[in-house]
């Protein structure tokens, strides 16, 4: 039992560095800058959001602070240490949900648990059991993928990320393909788990309401050369309410600061 | 249970035309044996053991090459979709034999093995295992690419990566090439027994072409009858349950 509890404790979150990296991707017809010497400062159990239109490079920077991407220059610590590759205590919830088709919904979150040393089967089934039950899904565990609506695939998405229990979870625009009523839901649940599990969260997305909703920091992206334009705090209480007129006045107020920063080309950005 | 009938009612009237049609003398019993004969050879060769017989030895020859086909075949399919090299040379090989009917095979394996069980597995393995070889790449190609980044995410690599992610991830792929596999090797094996005899063992396409050297069309059509029958078997015990299950889990076609 007591390998369980100790599984299940909330771990201390990871602080992430991003010094100086630029990234340039090179295709047959032209050379796109992702990125140019951004930089930025994740604290440990913060909650940041990165905003910016569509090909931005912010889902390029998450990839390498990710580790699944390498930075052209410039490098990526977490607590302090560079970051080679991807690693179990950065986890990733993509924008599709990214699920194995070819598991069922306990067996996509058992996927991680079973790379996890030191965990016996029972144990992991249990860690299993315990996340499912946090995104209020336990009663699907044995339910296809293909049977899930698209908001309890993020949701089974959001379990297996949790399950290895990371210390910082990078989501890449996972509510993007939602309606707006699941959308809204997550977004409590979102802000419930980070008050339960402390963890750092680095959150990418190009819905400014949606940043100002979830995050304590919201940072603005220019594209190409993406790079970080501006920085706002967003010192409302949590839970956070997407339609309150506090939150709204935030959103127009980083809106205003977007719709600067992308003249004249202003065509991409989402609400 | 009524379309079962329904289709029952069907067939048993065209058998019965059939045999009214040999009986009345408008179809002659040379070109076209009367159902009671076919029924009445099977029934004799089943009693005395020729039927069983030959079916074993085709199926012994068929599961055998097919397994090996499939056994090379998906390690190489894997491969060809991983090394550039592999699919340079080896890819272009297997997509040109894919083309060959196996039974051209048949004049090359009568030379280097004889008349023996090696050519017959030869030319069911040759059957096979370009198939399964061209589907298992395509299926390795097909894989979403966010699959090994969320895979790669959660720690898994190498061996793992293969046998946990890209092998079923291309799962819909391989079956349906194993399927084509299957349909090749089992038409080719059919082309060789009857097109060459082999000392080691009579299968079911010699007692085909026996019944053509006699002109014994009642064992001919017979014949056909336990071919087709072991066609219809193997999709529906072999195959039908893998279709199944990816139905089931991917969510395709009902």
């Amino acid at each position: 039992m007591n390998a369980i509890h100790e599984e299940l404790r909330p771990v201390v979150p990871l602080k992430v560095e991003v010094e100086h990296v630029s990234k340039t991707f090179h295709s047959k017809r032209a050379v796109v800058h992702a990125l140019d010497d951004v930089s930025l400062m994740v604290g440990e159990g913060e909650f940041v959001c990165l905003v910016g239109p569509s090909g931005c490079g912010k889902s390029t920077l998450l990839n390498i602070i990710a580790g699944l991407d390498t930075a052209d220059s410039g490098c990526v610590l977490a607590d302090g240490k560079p970051v080679t590759g991807p690693g179990r205590d950065r986890m990733v919830m993509f924008q599709e949900s990214a699920l194995f088709p070819w598991l069922d919904v306990m067996d996509n979150v058992l996927f991680g648990l079973k790379l996890k040393p030191n965990l016996n089967n029972r144990e992991r089934v249990e860690v299993a059991n315990f996340y499912l039950q946090l995104v209020g899904l336990e009663k699907f565990h044995r339910a296809n993928i293909h049977e899930l609506s698209g908001g309890m695939k993020q949701r089974v998405a959001l379990a297996r990320a949790l399950a290895p229990n990371p210390r910082v979870l990078l989501m890449d625009e996972p509510f993007g393909a939602l309606d707006a009523l699941t959308r809204e839901q997550l977004y409590g649940d979102i802000q419930s788990i980070w008050e339960k599990r402390r963890k750092t969260i680095v959150f990418v997305t190009h819905n400014v309401r949606e940043a100002v909703c979830l995050g304590e920091r919201v940072l603005l992206f220019s594209p190409r050369p993406g790079r970080i334009e501006e920085e706002f705090r967003v010192d409302l209480p949590h839970p956070r309410d997407i339609n309150s007129v506090s939150l709204a006045e935030h959103a127009a107020k980083i809106m205003g600061a977007l719709k600067r920063h992308l003249q004249p080309a202003g065509s991409e950005v989402a609400e | 249970m009524k379309r079962v009938v329904t289709a029952a009612v069907v067939f048993a009237s065209l058998v019965a035309l059939w045999e009214t049609l040999v009986r009345a003398g408008i179809w002659s019993p040379v070109m076209v044996p009367s159902p009671l004969s076919v029924v009445e050879y099977i029934i004799g060769a089943i009693s005395d053991g020729t039927l069983w017989q030959a079916a074993l030895v085709t199926l012994r020859r068929l599961m055998a090459g097919y397994a090996l086909g499939v056994v090379v075949g998906l390690p190489l399919g894997l491969l060809t979709a991983r090394f550039k090299f592999c699919e340079d040379t080896l890819g272009v090989i297997a997509l040109g034999l894919q083309t060959l009917p196996s039974i051209c095979w048949v004049p090359l394996a009568m030379l280097w093995f004889g008349q023996t069980e090696a050519a017959m597995l030869f030319v069911v393995i040759m059957g096979t295992v370009w198939s399964v070889l061209i589907a298992t790449d395509n299926g390795v190609r097909n894989v979403p690419p966010i699959y090994k980044r969320a895979a790669q995410t959660m720690g898994s690599k190498w061996l793992h990566m293969w046998v946990r992610v890209i092998l079923p991830a291309s799962l819909p792929f391989v079956v349906s090439g194993m399927k084509q596999g299957w349909a090749f090797a089992w038409r080719s094996l059919m082309a060789a027994e009857v097109y060459v005899t082999i000392l080691t063992g009579f299968g079911l396409g010699h007692l085909l072409h026996y019944g053509r050297e006699l002109h014994a069309m009642d064992q001919v059509i017979a014949v056909m009858l336990v071919i087709i029958l072991i066609g219809l078997l193997a999709d529906k015990i072999v195959f039908s349950p893998w279709e199944k299950f990816l139905h089931h889990r991917w969510g395709t076609a009902k």
